[in-house]
């Protein structure tokens, strides 16, 4: 309690502010300082092959170029989901489309825009540094916009009737109606699926920063290129620091960035009474008390706002006008445009794909079959020991306090990074990367169905357990008839993701550069990482299409009739 | 009479089907709101008084038909009016200040000028030193109390409610009711008329100097009266049970205007099908429990007492009762509800009995379960797809109606044991060992 007038109990608050002031302060610096820094490095002639460090001392200025880069990557992230998900949500007639098209390109591995991505951006800037830049933050890009889309449409859709009704009665500008109703509303989904996302970043950083195309080989400096380049030179120490320097920096993230994110983003729940577990972030709490923010929202961010919707108000409102001829027509070329644009590279395609011998296309059927028994072992292995580990700290409190922060932190690093050390320790012991990768898969995907599952076995109304209690069930009983059934939709949804992510690991998983050698095993993802190297693009074509299909498929074939079921006939009722 | 402020000419309301029919929610009618008056729709649920409020205030269009603005038809959502909603519709992100300051924000006021108007508002309907809390910290009553400032804020010609009170408890209800006309009849609110929907009798004659009542199925206006009792009224007041017991009445009358006006020349198409006979939402349990007490008073009830007495709604009650008579339990007159012979038999017979008094009593009387029954009978697996009986009622039914009306047929089914559903195959089917009627019981086969 501060008793006004008793300075002395002011001090503390004074001096944080002054510290929070000045942290500030240099955080803008900084970003002022790196901008410049980082557009001076961009617009350098490009270097042949730039040399990568093994030096401890590099890593600092490595992990700060990897930061920009999945900044950059992640805003325009934010900016395409939002954009994309709000013109699909509001044009009846190119909805379903834009959904498909999201479905099926969630479903193509990052790494198989690779060479497309590179290639265009490499020959738009050629004498630039930026150009390989520009291609690898758009690699970044394509791995963790299409879920943030899908997330932000759906939260669109499911505005509540009566507040979009409030909104036209009072008559809202649309951009009022963006930041009072739209906007708030994809809050929530927009942060959780932000964070899901960079972690992908994180995953295929590795990938993203270093890699070989044809007789053309790209590096960019970064913390994922210093970690490939210790891992081919074997070097033991390098390893280790870009692990250490990684984790660190993920964690960091995870601290300054999404838990206030999170804790912010609490007052966008769509609740009628406040609920108990609000989230707190003590970073969020010295934000919001920080003085020279305070002073820059009253100063100007606010009265800016004022301006954009007094001239917002101003504007005639909303009628319910169809569409002119004139904007018709611009539409209608442009969705010709674009369909002519589809239909060249579908020829195109076709024509790159009449070279695949009979033979290469037997071999990738084979090797779709190999990765497909991978990703079903993985979701094996994991089920089998996250169910029961995930069940029991859910049924105990002590033990979720514990475990949920630690499994919170080893989920959130990458697990390439891991895969060097995994693969000197599997190599010491003698196995092969058949079964490596199958275990390097689980290392990226098991934290999906572990989550999923501790928030099942949380939801499990305590009266189940006691009913399983009174009557004595047997253990076999009690998991058939009360836990399985009540975790089920949980660990649908755990293992949807977790499919999901074992398909695009194998990529990385089966194919490997390491101590100056290729190491791989036969299937999809090697084919794929293996077409990429070779710089063959009918085999990478091809492979790439027999993965997103598998899927897309198996998505519509497995995954969905069970979610449905989930759905309705193990959905805990309220 | 004064011009009115808003008038509906010919304003319907239906959905196009792929066949020739089409889904008439609300038939061609014409309403007027006047300054100086409380307006209170009243209708029961399907009625589509809600719909109606939404054309009325520009939100949702009309089939056909005309709204007119001070004598102008409108194009969108009309330029001075408001709307209290039953759910609120506040936003959760915004304090109650922020909420009230919305609409004025959207009119491009300036924020001295939000601040003061929202600010004197808050204060005018009991919100001072709530001003930044938020909503999901407020009570029901203190957060229609948002919603009641937020409409008055921007000084609406006619103010528009949706059930305003139904989300509230009883005391709450009462306490905002009558604040509500406080302010209307001291002058204190700028709006010069106030539209009502509710589906509470006695809120609507407490509230109205106008009752509309809205039938059901195709919505259409079945009175149109004035009110002239002094306020404050008093529930007790001759008078006022008199209204009370005239709106009972004509709400429990069973349709007698089937023969709906032509719609005008090119769609004589609509009404041949629209009658198919429509099964009231009620739960079996209910129409027991609903005969049983009936017969505990002599067989002879006031439906607007029995409300009362169980402390019901007629959306509650409504459904319930037609479920009665349209088995044949109860014949409903003048606002009463008297048992019928079966019904007395049903009310005192022990739970198998009445399952079998209730069997017999739905294949002579409900045409949907009798067609259900009878086609699955005529199957060699007696059992058939959700589609088959779907498609037979969206002919007549929205979607939505169509899978209440499957819903309770399920419900009905199951109770009477005429058959069964899986709701995982969806599907109809007729169990195969179904301890079913006894020797003595002969219904079933008769179609």
């Amino acid at each position: 309690m501060n008793v006004p007038g008793l300075s002395r109990s002011l001090i503390p608050d004074r001096t944080w502010n002054f510290l929070m002031d000045a942290t500030v302060f240099a955080g803008l610096f900084a970003l002022v300082y790196s901008i410049v820094a980082v557009a001076r490095y961009w617009f350098s002639a490009p270097v042949a092959a730039v040399q990568i460090s093994l030096s401890p001392t590099a890593i600092p200025r490595y992990a700060f170029y990897s930061l920009v880069r999945m900044i950059v990557a992640y805003l325009l992230s934010l900016a395409f989901a939002i954009g994309y998900g709000y013109f699909a949500a509001y044009h009846k007639r190119v909805e379903g489309p834009m959904l498909a098209v999201l479905d099926i390109l969630q479903s193509i591995p990052v790494l198989s825009f690779l060479p497309g991505v590179m290639l265009a951006m490499v020959s738009l800037f050629p004498s630039h540094q930026v150009g390989v830049e520009l291609g690898s933050i758009l690699l970044i890009f394509t791995g963790q916009v299409w879920n943030m889309a899908f997330s932000f449409y759906a939260s669109l859709k499911s505005l509540p009737r009566e507040l979009v009704e409030a909104s036209r009665v009072y008559r809202f500008s649309n951009l009022q109606r963006f930041f009072q109703l739209e906007l708030p509303q994809g809050a929530i989904g927009l942060v959780w699926n932000s964070m899901v996302s960079v972690a992908g970043g994180w995953f295929f950083l590795m990938a993203c920063e270093m890699f070989v195309l044809g007789k053309r080989d790209f590096r960019l400096p970064g913390l994922g290129s210093y970690l490939q380049s210790a891992a081919s030179a074997g070097d033991a120490t390098a390893i280790t620091w870009g692990i250490a320097a990684m984790i660190g920096v993920v964690v960091l993230i995870d601290q300054l960035v999404w838990r206030p994110a999170i804790a912010w983003s609490d007052k966008f729940k769509q609740e009628q009474v406040e609920s108990s577990s609000a989230q707190s972030s003590a970073v969020l709490n010295l934000l919001r008390k920080s003085p020279l923010l305070t002073r820059l929202r009253d100063g100007v961010t606010t009265p800016l706002m004022e301006r954009v919707y007094l001239s917002a108000s101003r504007r005639p409102p909303e009628t319910q006008s169809r569409p002119s001829n004139w904007q018709r027509s611009v539409v209608a070329v442009v969705g010709l445009i674009a369909l002519a644009g589809v239909l060249y590279s579908v020829f195109q395609g076709l024509g790159l794909l009449k070279g695949i011998t009979r033979a290469e296309l037997l071999t990738t059927f084979e090797s779709a079959g190999a990765t497909f028994l991978r990703v079903i072992a993985s979701l094996a292995i994991a089920s089998a020991w996250t169910i029961p580990a995930g069940v029991a700290i859910g049924f105990n409190p002590r033990l979720a306090r514990i475990a949920q922060p630690l499994a919170q932190i080893a989920a959130s690093v990458p697990a390439t990074a891991l895969f060097p050390v995994l693969l000197l320790a599997l190599i010491s012991l003698g196995g092969g990367l058949n079964t490596g990768s199958i275990l390097l898969m689980l290392l990226g995907t098991q934290w999906y169905i572990l989550f999923n599952v501790i928030a099942g076995a949380i939801a499990i109304p305590s009266e189940f357990r006691e009913v399983a209690g009174i009557f004595r069930f047997s253990l076999i009983d009690r998991w058939r008839i009360v836990i399985l059934p009540a975790i089920f939709p949980y660990l649908v949804t755990g293992l949807i993701t977790a499919s999901g992510g074992a398909w695009n690991a194998s990529i990385v998983a089966e194919y490997f550069h390491f101590k100056g050698q290729v190491l791989s095993t036969f299937g999809l993802g090697a084919e794929i990482s293996s077409a990429t190297d070779a710089g063959n693009f009918a085999l990478l074509l091809l492979s790439t299409i027999v993965m997103a299909t598998l899927v897309v498929s198996v998505n519509r074939l497995v995954w969905r009739p069970l979610y449905r079921r989930a759905e309705t006939r193990y959905r805990l009722e309220a | 009479m004064p011009e009115p402020l808003i008038e509906a000419r010919q304003v319907e309301k239906f959905y196009d089907q792929p066949s020739d029919n089409r889904i008439q929610v609300i038939a061609p009618l014409d309403l007027a709101v006047y300054p100086g008056e409380i307006l209170t729709l009243l209708g029961p649920s399907g009625s589509g008084k809600s719909t109606l409020l939404r054309i009325l205030t520009g939100l949702s269009e009309a089939s056909g038909g005309q709204v007119l603005w001070h004598g102008s038809p409108i194009k969108g959502p009309c330029e001075n009016v408001s709307i209290v909603f039953q759910s609120f519709a506040l936003f959760p992100w915004l304090t109650v200040l922020e909420n009230i300051e919305a609409p004025l924000k959207a009119r491009g006021v300036s924020p001295e000028g939000r601040f003061a108007r929202s600010l004197r508002m808050a204060d005018a309907v009991g919100l001072d030193g709530f001003e930044n809390a938020y909503p999901k910290e407020l009570s029901g009553g203190m957060k229609q109390r948002v919603g009641f400032a937020r409409a008055l804020v921007v000084e609406p010609e006619v103010l528009f409610m949706d059930e305003p009170f139904s989300a509230l408890d009883v005391l709450t209800a009462e306490n905002l009711r009558s604040e509500l006309l406080e302010l209307w009849e001291d002058k204190k609110m700028p709006t010069r008329a106030v539209f009502i929907v509710t589906h509470n009798i006695e809120e609507a004659v407490l509230l109205g100097d106008r009752i509309v009542v809205l039938g059901k199925n195709p919505g259409r206006i079945r009175t149109n009266f004035r009110v002239d009792l002094p306020r404050p009224r008093d529930r007790k007041h001759p008078r006022f049970t008199r209204i009370v017991d005239y709106i009972y009445q004509v709400l429990t009358q069973p349709d007698t205007e089937h023969a709906l006006p032509a719609t005008g020349p090119g769609s004589p198409k609509t009404d041949s099908r629209l009658k198919y006979p429509m099964l009231p939402h009620a739960r079996t349990g209910g129409v027991a429990g609903f005969l049983e007490i009936l017969a505990d008073h002599n067989g002879r009830e006031d439906v607007y007492r029995l409300a009362d007495l169980l402390s019901f709604e007629i959306d509650d009650l409504l459904p319930i009762v037609e479920a009665a008579a349209l088995l044949g339990f109860v014949k409903l007159s003048e606002g009463d509800a008297e048992i019928t012979p079966a019904g007395l038999e049903f009310a005192h017979a022990d739970i198998l009995r009445q399952k079998e008094l209730f069997r017999g009593a739905a294949l002579q009387h409900v045409v949907l379960l009798k067609q259900i029954k009878s086609a699955l009978e005529s199957k060699s697996d007696h059992t058939l797809p959700d589609e088959f009986f779907h498609d037979i009622l969206d002919e007549h039914f929205s979607e939505e109606e169509t899978l209440r009306q499957l819903e309770t047929a399920i419900n009905w089914g199951r109770y009477a044991e005429l058959f069964d559903h899986d709701s995982e195959r969806k599907r109809f089917f007729i169990p195969e060992e179904t301890p079913g009627p006894p020797q003595n019981m002969e219904v079933g086969t008769e179609t």
